[in-house]
């Protein structure tokens, strides 16, 4: 039978992570995603799979646990919002260097700064293109609604896993606050000690047979060899492009604009394209589920077909350039966006496209 | 069918509860529905409003400028929201502590004495079940049996014995909404 819930996106992702059958969370209050920890106190995961919650003192010190979880082998989860994830960079860079899959939710607030707390997107750079230092990348998946935020997190255990690579959900405060039908997946078990050492050998979970011992570590001293190191990642990372893009294409088999938006600007463009629509517009959506690998052959192939690419994002402009490199300016790419956690309303982008298209 | 319905008041009104178990009635019926909050500082001691959004098709914005149906609770609301009723939309307002009444002629207008009805049961608490039994008696978008699932999905379970007293709210509202002009 299935199982359906009224649940806000944060407390959606909180019962994702118990149902996926993650091992560990880790984190420390931010609003807009506080909900996240307090549902996960109030379900009393360890009572029901075993699954450890603990407010760490800092996000500084939530990120280093899950560099220890994810060391030994656990599959561990932290969530925070913008300036939270700030502080987490350096641990992050970490990870990736020392290749250990984890979770990190970014539920994002107004910028730069402590900002404020209202839902904004302007944290896309920081997450798609390093924001911890060195050539590095996490896979970002953004999900537009309540049922996604809960999906996304069962996916980001395997894609971590499956890369041996952190995974970033990068959302925002309206759609963790928000509540929409959600219906929930079936409780997974969580790995036993056994899986851990089939699937993760790498892992430090005590003396392994061969008596040979494991290290996890992102220093190397030899330039050579961390060099080697980095080719084998910049691999990785190229797989992981081939492999794992996914995007939402929405209306657009007959569309002449097509707009490009993630998350929930995605939802507001919806209705405006509904807008458009009614006035005789043929307009289509194109929402990028992965923003890293972003997905730059659908919108190439696009390029020659429309007459125009409209990108709206709830910040001053970021992810627009990922759309003028993907369709390497054979066409018009105009943008709107709102930031400081003001949401666009979905006239006023209406409005925008008028003016930049007419 | 899509109802995108603005309801606004004091934070403490039992608002963000009233579109709590509105959305849980959608669901119950498996509609799809949103829940958006206003949220934040504005929020502290000052009004409280929700979007809801009931469908049968998946929602777009979870935010939007203009509603269907406006559900107004107090005077800063009415003075916000008022204008943002679609023509021919629906505007549904207590007159308790309302100097200014609504003004629009493009709208159909009711009112519900939801305060002093909830005074004179005795049971100030279930004044928003009062506001929803008005609303669902003029807009009958969820069954019922769906807002009595939609109540018990919504209230903690120490606080089900009072769930009787809500469905006599409900009740209580759709008996004593008035109309006030239709168009």
């Amino acid at each position: 039978m299935k199982e359906l819930r009224l649940m806000k996106g944060n407390e959606a992702m909180a019962e994702a992570m118990i149902r996926a059958g993650y091992d560990g969370y880790f984190g420390y209050p931010i609003t807009p995603q506080s909900e996240v920890m307090e549902y996960l106190q109030a379900e009393r995961p360890m009572e029901r799979t075993g699954m450890v919650v603990l407010q760490a003192e800092s996000e500084v010190a939530s990120i280093n646990m899950l560099y220890g979880g994810a060391g030994s082998g656990k599959n561990v989860v932290t969530s925070s919002s913008s300036p939270g994830i700030s502080l987490m960079q350096e641990g992050l860079s970490y990870i990736a260097g020392a290749e250990l899959p984890c979770l990190v939710i970014n539920v994002q607030r107004g910028g730069p700064g402590l900002g404020d707390i209202q839902p904004a997107q302007a944290d896309y750079f920081q997450a798609v293109k390093g924001g911890g230092h060195g050539d590095y990348k996490l896979i970002v998946i953004a999900p537009a609604s309540v049922q996604e935020s809960s999906d996304f997190v069962k996916l980001a255990l395997e894609l971590s896993n499956k890369y041996r690579n952190p995974v970033m959900i990068l959302t925002d405060g309206a759609i963790g606050q928000m509540m929409e039908k959600v219906e929930l997946f079936p409780q997974q078990p969580r790995w036993t000690i056994e899986e851990i050492r089939e699937k993760k050998p790498w892992a430090t979970f005590g003396k392994p047979a061969d008596g040979e011992r494991r290290i996890i570590t992102s220093l190397d001293l030899l330039p050579e060899k961390l060099e080697a190191h980095n080719t084998h990642l910049q691999e990785k990372y190229r797989t992981i492009e081939k492999n794992e893009v996914r995007y939402e294409e929405i209306m657009c088999e007959d569309a002449e604009y097509i707009f490009v938006a993630y998350g929930l600007a995605s939802r507001i463009c919806q209705k405006t394209i509904q807008l458009l629509r009614e006035k005789g517009i043929k307009v289509g959506i194109i929402r990028p589920i992965t923003l890293y690998p972003f997905p730059k052959d659908i919108l190439k192939s696009y390029a020659s077909k429309v007459n125009g690419f409209f990108v709206v994002e709830m910040n001053a402009g970021q992810m627009v350039e990922d759309v003028q490199l993907a369709v390497e300016c054979k066409e018009k790419v105009s943008f709107y966006g709102r930031t400081g956690g003001v949401l666009p309303t979905p006239e006023e982008v209406m409005e925008a496209f008028e003016k930049s298209f007419k | 069918m899509t109802e995108e319905i603005i309801i606004a008041g004091f934070g403490g009104q039992g608002v963000l509860s009233m579109g709590k178990i509105l959305a849980y009635s959608g669901v119950m019926q498996e509609q799809e529905v949103s829940w958006m909050p206003s949220y934040g500082p504005e929020m502290r001691g000052g009004t409280a409003n929700v979007t809801v959004i009931i469908s049968d098709e998946r929602i777009s914005s979870p935010t939007l400028k203009k509603y269907d149906t406006a559900i107004l609770l107090n005077q800063q609301s009415m003075d916000k929201f008022e204008e943002t009723v679609k023509p021919g939309g629906l505007l549904l307002y207590d007159p308790n502590g309302i100097t200014r009444h609504p003004k629009r002629t493009d709208i159909t207008i009711y009112k519900v004495e939801a305060a002093a009805e909830a005074a004179k049961m005795r049971a100030p608490k279930t004044f928003n079940m009062v506001v929803l039994g008005a609303y669902l008696k003029i807009k009958p978008i969820v069954k019922m049996e769906n807002v009595n699932k939609g109540l018990k999905k919504s209230l903690p379970e120490r606080h089900h014995h009072m769930i009787p007293m809500n469905e006599d709210a409900i009740r209580q509202g759709e008996k004593i909404v008035e109309l006030v002009q239709e168009v």
